[in-house]
């Protein structure tokens, strides 16, 4: 059967979320074959094989961890020689369209980037996109080379799925462009406990609205009372009351949860691009006009520092 | 000692207007206004604060491949303070995807001649994020993208980069190509002065022969990339909306709790 590549997003061995729902993706077009790259590769097998990929193509060098995007390029393509698959599926992180980009580049093919979905096409997968702030769905191929699509998180269930999973060392030798840009330090992201913002089942965020970084408790109770994660519009993260690292939007995360609670936020397209695909949408603003509400499923015209600390407490004396 | 810049700036569609797919699946350009794409504005001020911060003799360029109204994107960018513009400019270019577009941008970035290559994190359009390290790729330069600050100082370009798990510090010798996020800092205005001063610089126009470029290499029929079908979204149905008089945190808990999220 055919074979597609799926690029590991791991952090020292522990696979990353979107990684698993590729995987269930791929399967839709063939036997999925994983690259795991960098320290820790040969640790994600276990988890990569209980999701259905028949090999996983494992290398550790300190190259991946000291020279920018380059090296990853020239593993891939080291596998892409190795295996020939009939796709490249690759996680839509910054980093990871990157070394998408400058692979399918290198090995004579097209791209599309940030898909939503993902099936088995006449002439190779077709992907579906959503653009233009999530206002329209388009359904794309490529039609040179082998497609290399990137797929944003969330886009797929996780369905686990039992497989050899056989661990096989790939063969990378690297160029001097893989040396061209150095990391010369690096400072990991303080972990908060609470869970990753672009896999949460629901997502708190808070906006200008709040006011003031002190005031940011107020969404973070309401976030811990439910489980969930915390975003914030650009213009909070703009005033240094939340870090950029939880801005959700346009040049922030995407987030689609199955549900989106918005304080305090306008609604500004920019914010829209990155949330208007979460299952339910509620939002508390003191302005009954703000474009926010014409995107919601349930939508308190009030003060939210009213509101959500009421909410917050009958959430939790619900949870007993 | 000299730098030379080029910006790479897109002109693109208001985002915050009716964006739509023409019949052949390409943007509607006509409906909705063009601009210089707000994320490239960070772009160009960065290659300010280089040129401001430098002792040495610096040249910005602005650069961009689009249609005629793409000018307006390049006047913008003059205005803020860039020296010069290039416009590529050919109709067999309509319909391009992010590859080709890479090859028009490195040839145009290669004829110009340059140091230093800047450019935003991403479009507001088509939002890929790949076009600058498409352009090193093809240029055999180091990318040193998605930067949230940017510093060069004798041949050596650095930054600090933002990801998902980690802050990185990164540096590499020039020539590179860097892009730079909207943390990078605000962009500033065109003065008056500048508006005037931006009519009397130049812009050169070039084409696909000027660049060495066959019109089978872009444009539609050249993509490697086939967009099949385009659909508008259904709007959302018409929510809920309670006024608070007291009980509006009761009554979303109410909801949430029907919905099965409490
Ligand atoms: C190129 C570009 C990229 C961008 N990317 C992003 C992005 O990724 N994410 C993003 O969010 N934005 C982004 N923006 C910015 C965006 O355009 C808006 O400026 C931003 O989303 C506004 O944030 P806000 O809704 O918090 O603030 P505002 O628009 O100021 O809205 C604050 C809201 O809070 C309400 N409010 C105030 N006090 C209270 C209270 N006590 N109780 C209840 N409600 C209250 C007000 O009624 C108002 O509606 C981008 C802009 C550009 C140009
Ligand atoms: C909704 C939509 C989806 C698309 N999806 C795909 C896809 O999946 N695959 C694909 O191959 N193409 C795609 N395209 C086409 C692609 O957007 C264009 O080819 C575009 O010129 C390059 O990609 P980008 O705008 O996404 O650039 P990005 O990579 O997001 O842009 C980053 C930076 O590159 C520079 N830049 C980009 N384009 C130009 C330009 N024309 N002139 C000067 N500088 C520029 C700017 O500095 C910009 O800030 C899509 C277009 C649209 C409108």
């Amino acid at each position: 059967m055919a074979e597609v590549l799926v690029y590991v997003d791991h952090v020292d061995g522990a696979v990353r979320k979107p990684t698993l729902e590729l995987l269930t993706l791929a399967r839709r077009i063939g036997e999925p074959v994983a690259v795991a790259l960098g320290s820790g590769a040969a640790g994600t097998a276990a988890v990569l094989a209980e999701h259905g990929a028949t090999r996983v193509l494992t290398h550790e060098a300190a190259d991946y961890a000291d020279y920018l995007v380059v090296p990853k390029v020239e593993a891939l393509e080291a596998a892409v020689a190795a295996v020939s698959p009939v796709a490249v599926l690759v996680p839509s992180s910054a980093e990871a369209k990157e070394v998408a980009a400058r692979l399918a580049l290198r090995i004579g093919s097209g791209i599309i980037t940030d898909a939503v979905d993902l099936e088995a096409g006449d002439s190779g997968p077709v992907a579906t996109q959503s653009v233009f702030a999530a206002s329209f769905t388009t359904k794309s191929v490529v039609v040179k080379g082998t497609p290399v699509i990137t797929v944003k998180p969330n886009s797929a269930a996780v369905e686990p799925a039992a497989a050899a999973g056989a661990v096989e060392a790939l063969d990378v030798a690297f160029s001097e462009k893989a040396h061209g840009t150095k990391v010369t330090a690096r400072t990991a992201r303080e972990s908060t406990g609470r869970p990753e913002l672009t896999e949460a089942a629901i997502v708190v965020s808070g906006g200008r609205g709040v006011n003031g970084a002190e005031n940011f408790s107020v969404i973070e109770a309401l976030a811990d009372s439910l489980g969930a994660a915390v975003g914030a519009s650009r213009a909070a993260v703009d005033a240094g009351w939340y870090p950029h690292s939880n801005q959700v939007g346009q040049t922030g995360k995407s987030v689609s949860p199955q549900l989106y609670i918005a304080s305090g936020i306008s609604g500004a397209i920019q914010h829209r691009a990155g949330m208007q695909t979460s299952k339910t949408i509620v939002a508390i603003n003191k302005d009954p006009e703000a474009p926010i509400f014409d995107l919601v499923d349930y939508g308190v015209v009030g003060d939210l520092f009213d509101v959500v600390p009421a909410l917050t407490e009958d959430v939790k004396s619900r949870k007993g | 000692m000299s730098l030379r810049i080029v910006v790479t700036v897109k002109y693109v569609p208001d985002a915050t207007g009716d964006r739509h797919f023409a019949d052949d699946l390409t943007v509607d350009r006509d409906d909705v206004d063009g601009l210089l794409s707000e994320l490239d504005e960070y772009a160009v001020e960065q290659a300010l604060q280089i040129s401001e911060n430098s002792d040495d003799d610096v040249e910005i360029t602005v650069l961009t491949v689009g249609p005629e109204d793409a000018k307006d994107a390049l006047r913008k960018a003059l205005s803020m303070g860039a020296d010069k513009a290039i416009h590529v400019e050919d109709d067999d270019l309509h319909g391009t995807d992010a590859i080709g577009t890479s090859l028009v941008l490195a040839k145009a970035i290669e004829k110009a001649g340059f140091d230093l290559v800047v450019s935003g994190m991403a479009s507001t359009d088509g939002t890929a994020g790949i076009v600058p390290a498409l352009v090193a790729e093809r240029l055999g330069v180091p990318q040193v993208t998605l930067l949230s600050e940017v510093a060069v100082e004798g041949g050596t370009v650095s930054g600090r980069r933002d990801g998902d798990a980690a802050s990185e510090q990164l540096e590499a010798s020039l020539p590179a190509v860097v892009s730079v996020t909207d943390q990078s800092g605000e962009a500033r205005y065109p003065s008056f002065k500048g508006i005037m001063a931006a009519k009397k610089k130049p812009v050169e126009s070039w084409d696909l022969s000027d660049l060495g470029i066959e019109a089978e290499e872009v444009g539609l029929e050249g993509a490697w990339t086939k967009v099949e079908s385009a659909a508008e979204r259904p709007a959302r149905t018409a929510g809920t909306i309670v006024k608070d008089e007291g009980e509006g945190g009761k009554q979303l808990a109410e909801y949430l709790a029907g919905q099965k999220f409490i």
